[in-house]
């Protein structure tokens, strides 16, 4: 059978609960405090970006309007010339979806290059000097917050139309992302190879390749195709300012009203990008699974 | 630097006594060589088929050595003001896209949880469409929006509110999958119906990741809503694109350092509000 609980004298229960409700009362006092601040965050924020909730609500009809417009003309009597007629464009989409895809695939191998030389220099623990240490990490910094549309802009006008400017400006961006997760990589690494191999008088590269190397290379593979599903959202927009893939069409197709065209390519873009996912997500599992 | 302190004869002996280790490791250097030759070839295919030429390359280089050379030094042009003014717009659009985003996929996260709701065909249904509705960007969202309530940040706001109610139910759901179920079963076994057993025994537990979660999108929507008015969708963007147009270079330098700068505090902002809400959930 269980005692009974003997109660605390009443003067010290008293205190205690005094000191307990000052607690909560002061945690209330807080989060109303923050919660004020955040709605008059929130009134400024609207005020800001125009919300007209409205506008909204009156035109929402033409969003369920437009959703409905684009949808393809399929009759289930008709399926395959419907389907067919859906998809009247699909060896040029098809094609330009293969020009996509080989962007992001460029763009995130020579970005993981760019980010792979410079990650070592941006590592604390392995960083040559302090100097360089600093001057890579705001390279990188610059490198991903400029968003890769914007180098795109300007790369269109240096290096003229095409995929290739796209390619350059995924690259460009994905050094700086990958530079800096790789490097977060190599901080967090056992350091104890390396002093053995520094104690053994190895030099900084043979260090690098047999201490750290084998210690990060998994999670480096893992992050580059994590980069590559971005990359790939990524280069489907290129086209919006021309730097090639399968943007234009889908900006032409929404610009001109082409309804059943919108559907079709966003529906190509769709399973693309899904079928990506799902592929990448295997093999990350598989190889962090493999290598660890 | 040099000179190994044992001899011939001790390496020998541990050749004889190790012999795996000495082997060279054949089949893992042909994978991984083979590897290497597929990255490779398929980037070269890559190059031929994407129309990289060095002559194209070198050329557009010397151009944009040209360009950075007429950035500086950076300068408004007298607007300054205009600039600021789009700069908080792009503040506001990425704050009130992520909130709504966080509104939305708040509840829809319980329906994709497995935890919360058991029917597969319920939590597959919600996941796939998620699935949907994030693989179409941003910009796209944008222009579809602008057909809807016209030109300007308001399209760009539901643009990203759009965008990230997929990522975000996505993490949402996660983060309720993984949630220890033991702070719930104390609040039922001491006599707690079921909206306490959620509302002391889940939500407590799921509030500070999500709001971590969700910080960390607005940090990366603030990047993300500086591009928004290059579809007409409000923001920076517009003047950016005008600009770049034109080739009003110093101008653009100022408006690319103003988003750097911008960008640099909210992170420092939102980092140390992640790491105050973090730690004060007990992990």
């Amino acid at each position: 059978m269980p005692e009974r609980i003997t109660s605390l004298p009443p003067d010290r229960a008293a205190a205690l609960a005094g000191a307990y409700d000052a607690a909560v009362a002061a945690s209330r006092r807080r989060t109303w405090v923050g919660l004020a601040a955040f709605v008059v965050l929130t009134g400024l924020a609207a005020q800001a970006a125009e919300v007209r909730p409205w506008v909204l609500a009156a035109h929402i009809g033409r969003f369920t309007d437009y959703i409905a417009q684009i949808l393809p003309p399929l009759t289930l009597a008709n399926l395959p010339a419907d389907l067919a007629e859906w998809y009247w464009g699909w060896p040029k989409w098809l094609a330009l979806l293969g020009e996509t895809l080989l962007m992001a695939y460029l763009g995130t191998l020579l970005g993981a290059i760019g980010g792979f030389l410079l990650c070592f220099s941006a590592a604390a623990n392995v960083a040559g000097s302090r100097t360089a240490c600093f001057v890579v990490r705001r390279g990188l910094e610059f490198c991903r917050t400029v968003p890769e549309i914007v180098f795109a802009l300007l790369f269109v006008i240096a290096f003229g139309l095409g995929p290739m400017v796209g390619v350059l400006a995924l690259a460009i961006h994905t050094t700086g992302a990958l530079g800096k997760l790789f490097s977060e990589v190599v901080e967090n690494i056992d350091m104890k190879p390396v002093e053995s191999l520094t104690a053994g008088g190895a030099g900084r590269i043979e260090t690098l390749r047999f201490a750290v190397l084998p210690q990060v290379l998994s999670n480096f593979v893992s992050y580059g195709l994590l980069r590559f599903e971005v990359n790939v959202r990524g280069a489907g927009v290129m086209g919006f300012v021309g730097a090639g893939g399968i943007g234009q069409e889908l900006l032409v197709a929404i610009r001109n009203f082409y309804y059943a065209d919108v559907s079709a390519i966003l529906v190509l873009i769709i399973l693309t990008v899904m079928a990506i996912d799902l592929g990448t997500e295997r093999l990350r599992h598989h190889l962090l699974g493999s290598l660890r | 630097m040099t000179g190994p302190d044992i001899d011939a004869a001790e390496i020998a002996a541990l050749r004889r006594r190790f012999p795996e280790s000495f082997r060279p490791a054949w089949r893992g250097r042909l994978v991984a060589g083979l590897a290497l030759a597929g990255l490779v070839a398929l980037a070269g295919y890559a190059m031929v088929r994407l129309d990289f030429s060095a002559a194209r390359l070198l050329n557009g280089l010397g151009r944009l050595g040209e360009f950075s050379l007429l950035m500086l030094p950076p300068e408004a042009g007298g607007r300054g003001w205009a600039f600021l003014q789009a700069l908080t717009e792009t503040l506001g659009i990425a704050f009130i896209g992520t909130l709504t985003a966080a509104l939305l996929a708040f509840p829809v996260a319980f329906l994709a949880a497995r935890n919360v709701v058991p029917n597969p065909f319920v939590h597959f249904t919600v996941r796939r469409g998620l699935d949907v509705v994030r693989s179409i960007d941003v910009l796209i969202w944008a222009l579809i929006w602008i057909n809807v309530v016209g030109l300007g940040p308001f399209a760009g706001a539901l643009a990203i509110a759009c965008a990230d109610f997929g990522a975000l139910g996505k993490l949402f759901s996660e983060a309720v999958e993984t949630v220890d179920g033991k702070p719930g079963e104390g609040v039922s076994a001491s006599g707690g119906a079921e909206l306490h057993r959620i509302r002391f025994g889940l939500i407590p537990a799921v509030l500070p990741v999500l709001g971590s979660q969700v910080l960390y999108f607005f940090e990366s929507n603030t990047r993300s809503a500086t591009i928004i008015g290059i579809v007409g969708a409000g923001g920076i963007g517009q003047y950016l694109t005008e600009l770049i147009r034109v080739l009003e270079l110093r101008q653009v330098a100022f408006l690319i350092l103003m988003i750097l700068v911008t960008v640099a505090i909210i992170d420092a902002v939102s980092g140390r509000l992640r790491r105050a809400l973090i730690g004060g959930a007990a992990w």
